[in-house]
């Protein structure tokens, strides 16, 4: 490496940690995202230019460069955005992959007659190959997930533990012998792949619907992490310090997703869970009767009050002066955010505050609902994160839950030895007036039956959230 | 460029790298991973490298290959991130800096 490509490396690194830096905020952001591109541009060039090597030999390579390009920009502009869980998981796999390919080469093909290249070149190929194949299959059954491919639940693998363990030895052991046994490098090779993309796809398929933020954030360090890895096997510093930004990254998403939770990284891979007949005792609620049965109301229209004294809905609705809003992963399923936006539309006419609470782990991926909001054209200052909804909650008049259960549930404040028991919540408990539609009564994703749902004055709106946030705002309309 | 040089660029850019993403709001966290995501592309650095280099023929296939692959990621994971990052608006015009 020349003095100038040097340069030229340690300028793009510090142009990249200014576009993270400008990641930071919603109104730099954009320009943040634009910079890291413009850098990967120029890091793209400067490659090409700095090989120098004759045209013919580019000839291939332009032509894959120039591919890619299209069809990322194709499948870029015609994702929709209620896709992008699935979309980023893909990409995060061609990533893995391209990773996982660049480490193959150079076992195979640089080693071939290249004796320069030495033991400690090879094994970390064959790491780079190793975590690449473990990204590309592991992300790519996460996709197939959140698809709707494949089902959502953890699917138990019987002895899994034992299988992982044994992949990963045998993994690592490969990974050894690549170094000291270039002759057998073919066979390694092969063995190696096969055995890391078994090892991604039993990774994935045991991780659940809720635990998926987690499996993202994860992937997406192990995509950053085999980039590293490829960077030290090409002795790029470029790479080398990108992968390891971008490895960093999902490493804290994964941390902040598992604190979220009040669930350890190991529990999360493992798909260690609470018994859940554990956890149905431990909870105090009135939770024997048949939900599905006694179910109190299911529009606002032939609500049956609890009390004599329970307002309906329309009158909660005209009395909340403070609303806050506490969408989850119901809403995006049951894509009801431009109906949410509608009803606050029509609150906020009536000069009310209406804000939204965010829970970190709400949806499929970090931060899903705010880009599903920020879609329907809600103001991003409207969007609170645990801590400032939590401070606000207590002084609000009235909540409406959409499509939100284990982050709102008391259960996990008070129901020790549950698997949310821990677990920072909304406290949508704690607002004076409550409306929750859900789909159903049935608990959420750690199972754990959501004590609000019996608690009097909740008013319950079962069903598909659309229609039931449609029937609220048509309720506020007719009482004018 | 010796390994030493390159353990240390890793070393730096991680700590720089925490410091600087953990700041980033929850908010922020989706575009910021697909950002992210995108960034991981980066790896076509090392594919161009390889598909030049490869003395073989199949050494250089398979390069090009993952040339197109991780450009694939590079170019919609920024489009993507962009888009997202389009329609966060802010109500009032306090735009933070």
């Amino acid at each position: 490496m020349t003095p100038a490509t040097l340069i030229v490396a340690v300028v793009l690194v510090g142009g990249i940690l200014i576009g993270i830096r400008l990641m930071n905020s919603p109104g730099t952001a954009v320009r943040g995202n634009l910079l890291l591109a413009a850098c990967v541009a120029v890091a793209i060039v400067a490659t090409i230019l700095g090989v120098g090597a004759d045209a013919a030999q580019w000839r291939v390579p332009l032509v894959a460069l120039a591919a890619g390009l299209l069809v990322g920009l194709v499948l870029a502009l015609r994702a929709t955005m209620i896709r992008m869980p699935q979309i980023v998981a893909l990409l995060n796999g061609l990533g893995g992959a391209a990773s996982a390919l660049v480490g193959a080469v150079i076992l195979v093909a640089v080693a071939a007659d290249a004796p320069a290249a030495s033991t400690a070149d090879r094994i970390i190929a064959a790491l780079a190959l190793a975590v690449g194949a473990a990204t590309l299959s592991g992300s790519l059954v996460a996709a197939g997930k959140l698809h709707g491919l494949m089902t959502q639940r953890s699917v138990a693998i019987p002895g899994y533990r034992t299988m992982a363990a044994l992949l990963l030895v045998a993994a690592a052991a490969l990974v050894a012998l690549s170094g000291p046994v270039p002759g057998l490098r073919t066979a390694i090779t092969l063995t190696l792949t096969c055995l890391c993309l078994v090892y991604g796809v039993v990774f994935a398929l045991r991780i659940g619907g809720a635990d998926m933020p987690v499996t993202i954030s994860l992937l997406n360090s192990l995509s950053g992490v085999a980039a590293a890895i490829a960077g030290f096997a090409v002795k790029d510093l470029l790479l080398v310090a990108v992968g390891a930004v971008v490895g960093t990254a999902g490493l804290i998403l994964t941390q902040i997703m598992c604190r979220a939770m009040n669930r350890s990284l190991l529990a999360v891979i493992s798909g260690i869970r609470p018994a859940p007949a554990a956890a149905a005792a431990a909870t105090a609620a009135p939770t024997t009767a048949d939900p599905s049965l006694d179910t109190p109301a299911h529009a606002p229209s032939d609500h049956a009050p609890a009390d004599a004294h329970q307002p309906t809905t329309a009158e909660l609705l005209n009395r909340a002066e403070n609303i806050v809003i506490i969408p989850g992963y119901g809403m995006a399923l049951a894509q009801a955010q431009q109906q949410v936006k509608q009803l606050a539309d029509l609150l906020e006419g009536r000069g009310k505050k209406v804000t939204y609470a965010i829970h970190p782990v709400a949806g499929r991926m970090p931060g899903h609902m705010n880009v599903l909001l920020a879609e329907a054209d809600v103001s991003y200052d409207k969007l609170l994160d645990l801590d400032a909804a939590n401070a606000l909650l207590p002084q609000a008049d009235l909540a409406i839950v959409v499509g939100a259960n284990d982050v709102i549930n008391p259960a996990a404040m008070t129901a020790v030895g549950t698997p949310i028991y821990g677990m920072p919540v909304l406290k949508a408990c704690e607002a004076r007036g409550l409306i929750v539609c859900n789909f159903d009564r049935k608990p959420g994703y750690a199972g754990v039956p959501n004590t609000l749902y019996d608690r009097p004055g909740t008013i319950l709106m079962l069903g598909d959230a659309k229609e039931s946030v449609a029937a609220l705002a048509g309720a506020l309309t007719q009482t004018t | 460029m010796s390994a030493l040089v390159l353990v240390i660029a890793c070393i730096l850019a991680t700590a720089v790298g925490y410091r600087l993403l953990g700041a980033v709001p929850s908010l922020l966290h989706t575009p910021l991973m697909s950002g992210m995501n995108a960034l991981s592309g980066i790896t076509v650095l090392a594919a161009l490298l390889a598909a030049v280099e490869s003395p073989t023929p199949l050494g250089r296939a398979l390069a090009s290959v993952a040339v197109a692959l991780a450009m694939v990621n590079v170019t919609a994971g920024f489009v993507v991130t962009h888009r997202m990052l389009r329609m966060f608006k802010g109500g009032s015009a306090k735009e933070t800096a």
